[in-house]
């Protein structure tokens, strides 16, 4: 079993725009996905939108500079992520294709593996 | 060391690579290890042929000692490969009928994970056994970038644990069509290379045809594989006669039929006649319906246009906005209803982006209008469609008939 980090990018003033309905019907599917993959989920939040966002980095003089907003700033963000366990990467294929957020025009999901030390 | 025992590895080098390979990465986990092995296998096999003769059995003697090496090598350096990521296998196949190394191997290297370049030049490498400088020279990139390229997708593959096996069932379909577009690109990357001095790159044409004979071979129900190995011996049939002896490419209205490989076309009629009947045609089918159709005119004249045509209208639907399946149907309505109907179906895709720098398109027109006698303009046409390819024996076809033309305008 290796683990899998699944990171879901979307533009953000689209998630903002969702209708509540819109929101239950997302809901659900996650709901959905969490009971297809069952204890493969180890882990998974929804992110707050980015612009709430803090960057610590090192500034020039050897001490910290702390900033308003994300890392990166792009027009897509990290909306959230989920943790998973699985045999190999066509499980996670799997896995995400029940994901509401690969069937939308604006957002997608990128599966990065784990490291595993030790 | 005799010439047989050369021949011999030679043989045994196009018909066994990728069984040996794949059944020592299935014992290794491990592809560099495995390609690794394989090599030292053939290299062996060179010396001990030699001295002690061909064995009966070459596959079966490469691959055992191809896996003695390999058990070798893990002994040795079991301490070091235990912090390294292995191949995901599993012992049981999820298809019994499916039940051959090779095809998991070409379904690993073909992993829709991996970027196309990166599926082609696995495939190239570790199922068609070509070596490293030889696909660099393929795809006219340097030696050491398609080392790295092909290093990094082993990588991958490792890492993210692409798994080493027949795809399950509900994945299958389209895993398949993944491998066959890499089959198809290598078939015509090697049928018109895209420049040099060969039209035909003979290595990147056997290796795709023998792709698909195995996948035919190994999965004959796939309706899909049948069209697409259908489609690629009725075009390789026509290979010894596209160019003349003295190296210019010549049209298929120009190509001695009689030269045409017969034993090809037929097996390809054949082949395409059990695809259509298991499923709907598909667009390799539709392709291969098209070349099934030249292969069968007896001459250029009595070519059955409208049946072409009408295939074309049937791969538009399967293929919609392939600006290249617009071209041909504008070139095969010309020929059914003269070249001022060719030139009327061409010219709305002067305006289309892909098409406007595509040399096929000026040189279609340039012979429509070169039929018309409309001679300015078919030499401007012809300028424009030579300064577009960079294949040589395209090129020295379109200067003669720029040359031809250039002559009617100043007499």
């Amino acid at each position: 079993m290796a683990k899998y980090m699944l990171l879901i990018h979307g533009d953000e003033r689209e998630w903002e725009s969702m209708t509540p309905e819109q929101w239950k019907a997302h809901g659900d599917a996650h709901a959905a996905f969490r009971a297809a993959a069952g204890s493969r989920v180890i882990g998974g939040e929804q992110l707050a939108l980015a612009e709430t966002a803090t960057t610590v980095r090192a500034d020039p003089a050897g001490g910290l500079i702390t900033t308003d907003g994300p890392f990166l700033e792009t027009k897509e963000a990290v909306g959230g992520y989920y943790l998973v366990e699985a045999k190999d990467l066509d499980e996670v294929l799997a896995l995400v294709a029940k994901l509401p957020e690969v069937r939308a025009s604006h957002s997608g999901v990128e599966i990065r593996p784990v490291v595993e030390h030790g | 060391m005799t010439d047989a025992v050369l021949a011999a590895v030679a043989q045994a080098h196009r018909r066994e690579w990728a069984r040996v390979l794949a059944t020592t990465a299935q014992l290794t986990r491990d592809l560099d290890l495995a390609e690794e092995c394989t090599q030292d296998a053939f290299a062996q096999a060179l010396q001990t042929w030699a001295e002690t003769g061909i064995p009966d059995r070459p596959g079966a003697w490469l691959t055992t000692v191809a896996g003695n090496r390999a058990r070798d090598a893990l002994r040795r350096e079991s301490v070091f490969r235990r912090a390294m990521p292995l191949l995901v296998t599993e012992d049981a196949l999820p298809e019994p009928d499916f039940d051959d190394e090779r095809l998991r191997l070409v379904f690993t290297c073909c992993h829709p994970a991996l970027a196309r370049e990166a599926q082609v030049a696995l495939t190239l490498r570790l199922v068609c056994g070509l070596s490293t400088p030889e696909v660099a020279r393929a795809f006219l990139v340097q030696e050491a970038t398609m080392a790295a390229r092909i290093t990094r997708a082993k990588k991958k593959i490792a890492t993210a644990r692409i798994p080493y096996r027949v795809p399950a069932p509900d994945q299958l379909g389209e895993r398949v069509g993944a491998v066959l577009d890499v089959v198809h690109l290598i078939f015509t990357t090697g049928h018109t290379a895209p420049i040099g001095a060969q039209l035909i790159r003979r290595d990147l044409v056997d290796s795709a045809v023998g792709l698909g004979r195995m996948l035919h071979l190994l999965m004959p129900a796939d309706a899909e594989i049948t069209a697409l190995l259908a489609l690629m011996l009725l075009i390789d049939a026509r290979s010894a006669t596209r160019v003349s002896d003295t190296g210019r490419m010549l049209l298929l209205s120009e190509q001695n039929r009689s030269a045409w490989d017969r034993g090809l076309i037929v097996e390809g009629v054949g082949l395409l006649t059990d695809a259509l009947r298991r499923r709907p045609p598909t667009r390799y089918a539709v392709e291969a319906a098209i070349a099934a159709v030249h292969a069968e005119a007896p001459t250029w004249e009595a070519t059955d246009w409208s049946e072409i045509v009408s295939l074309y209208d049937v791969l538009r639907g399967l293929w919609p906005g392939s600006p290249v399946v617009e071209l041909n149907r504008g070139v095969a309505i010309g020929l059914r209803d003269g070249p001022q109907a060719g030139l009327d179906a061409l010219d709305p895709l002067l305006a289309s982006p892909p098409l406007a720098t595509y040399g096929y398109l000026s040189a279609a027109r340039a012979d429509f209008l070169r039929q018309l006698k409309r001679w300015a303009e078919a030499a401007d046409a012809y300028g424009e469609a030579l300064a577009l390819t960079d294949n040589e024996a395209e090129r020295a076809f379109l200067a003669g008939r720029l040359t031809e033309v250039r002559a009617q305008l100043s007499p």
